[in-house]
């Protein structure tokens, strides 16, 4: 199992090595990664609204409900635990988790669609460096429409804690905003979740495709690497960001 | 022309070429034929360079394919089509497109020459009208002839086939041949079919090469193979009702 791992962390870095080369042609580049921003990221757009909405406002609730014992305690305070919560966690990595189950099995599956079905053969074939220009438009698109996929979550995330404080009577709307503003720093609370947004988006990009890429075998397989790919993905999120929480905080 | 000398290829502990020599001439049709598990596909990847072998080297026109560089190695690639035994079409694109891919990949076409080479190619194979379709809209016979297409735009100097007749009825598996055969004719290609098609063998074989447990058994053409005495050529080939009396008429 050890050397499993290692040998896959070596096909990995293989891999990789073949994926960030020039392209062949830019402008078949650029419209693939047009393309791939469509399926990846716009697409996406749905999930990551109604997500960001709802945990901002189970948020808002939870955090209310710890703090109303407290007569002490301003109401303000519920906004500005909410905001530290949905712009340093909540929006970069949960939503993150979501997308490895969604982009990365869509990346992995049609990767390994294309393996079985030796349209990867083809390409190779044809003299075609395959894995950059199938795996490349994927990864810039993620690294492209990831970190604004997150900083809409965030934006979202808050209003949506607003306006549930707000319908049930724990913090009034304005308050909510107030309290955002509060001891506001830009880099604590934005470019902190961007930069983890951005090491996601190469993760699931990356780590997906290497599971569709290598996929041996028929339609069975390519089931069992869309299975890994988010597995893998989904884990290697939560190991960088205990990594990164320690290195971009401390 | 194309040259195997002293292939040897394996698979952990599965030998699966075993020593194979063959000569492919330029403007013929070489036909590798053979069971299933005999080598036939390995041995079609080793040419093309999709596997390494682990002793013995390709030639191409004299240049060993190991010793290329890089960016003769890609230049090759561009000398080559394949039509591979599920066509390997590109499921999002459409049949033009697909076959417009190479060209937008490495030629140095106008947008215009591109659509002129894309026509010409699909009149070519007989598949007008059929542009703008998905390859999951065509049929199976139709998805080859793309295949073909997407295969002969760059006008390559040389064309590899894996079973271009498996899954087809026998009528469009003659339409497929009579375009191979026509072809490597009017290009002068060197073209290397893989092939279970006993009809195949017989239309249009101008090289056969018999393959068994990776090794060349047999090697002729397609009228020396029925009057062949090798019983393992004999066992493939009379296996079919039809082919033994073929067999007894002959004789």
């Amino acid at each position: 199992m050890i050397t499993n791992f290692f040998e896959g962390i070596g096909a990995y870095g293989v891999l990789m090595t073949k994926v960030f080369r020039r392209p062949d042609r830019f402008k078949l580049f650029y419209k693939s990664t047009i393309k791939e921003i469509q399926l990846l990221g716009i697409d996406s757009i749905g999930i990551v609204v109604i997500l960001s909405v709802f945990m901002g406002a189970i948020v808002t609730i939870q955090t209310a409900f710890q703090l109303s014992d407290d007569p002490l305690i301003p109401t303000y305070y519920i906004a500005m635990a909410t905001r530290e919560s949905i712009t340093l966690e909540f929006s970069p990595t949960v939503v993150s988790l979501i997308l490895a189950g969604k982009v990365g099995s869509n990346i992995a599956s049609s990767l390994g669609t294309m393996r079985v079905s030796e349209q990867i053969d083809a390409l190779e074939v044809m003299g075609v460096n395959s894995a950059s220009y199938l795996i490349l438009p994927k990864i810039v698109a993620q690294l492209l429409f990831n970190p604004l996929l997150i900083l809409m979550s965030m934006f979202l995330g808050l209003w949506g804690g607003a306006m549930a404080g707000d319908l049930l009577g724990l913090i009034a709307f304005q308050e909510s905003i107030s309290g955002y503003q509060l001891e506001f720093i830009v880099f604590e609370n934005v470019i902190y979740g961007l930069i983890k947004s951005v090491v996601y988006a190469l993760i699931i990009g990356s780590v997906s495709a290497y599971c569709g890429y290598t996929v041996k075998g028929g339609a069975v397989e390519v089931g069992v690497a869309s299975t890994n790919a988010v597995v893998r993905s989904c884990l290697a999120i939560i190991l960088s960001n205990y990594v990164l929480t320690d290195l971009l905080l401390n | 022309m194309i040259q195997a000398k002293g292939i040897h290829k394996s698979f952990e502990d599965n030998n699966v070429l075993k020593g194979v020599d063959v000569d492919f001439h330029r403007g013929e049709i070489n036909l590798i034929i053979g069971r299933s598990g005999s080598g036939k596909t390995v041995f079609l990847k080793t040419i093309l360079g999709l596997h390494e072998p682990d002793q013995g080297e390709i030639l191409y026109d004299g240049e060993v394919l190991g010793e290329m560089t890089k960016q003769r190695f890609k230049i090759l690639r561009q000398e080559i089509g394949m039509v591979f035994q599920g066509g390997a079409l590109f499921d999002s694109m459409t049949v033009a497109q697909n076959i417009r891919f190479p060209l937008e990949m490495f030629s140095t076409m106008t947008e215009h020459e591109m659509d002129q080479r894309v026509k010409f190619v699909m009149d070519r194979v007989r598949l007008e009208g059929a542009d703008e379709k998905f390859p999951s809209e065509i049929s199976g016979g139709m998805q080859k002839r793309v295949s073909i297409a997407r295969a002969i735009s760059m006008n390559p100097k040389y064309l590899f086939c894996d079973e271009p007749n498996s899954g087809l009825d026998p009528e469009t598996a003659i339409v497929i041949d009579q375009l191979i055969h026509e072809l490597t004719h009017e290009y002068e290609m060197t073209t290397i079919v893989n092939t279970h098609d006993m009809n195949s063998v017989l239309e249009i074989g101008d090289h056969v090469i018999f393959m068994k447990e990776g090794l060349k058994v047999w090697e002729g053409n397609s009228s020396q193979i029925l009057k062949s005495t090798n019983a393992d050529v004999e066992e493939y080939v009379f296996k079919s009702k039809l082919f033994k009396q073929v067999r007894q008429a002959l004789r």
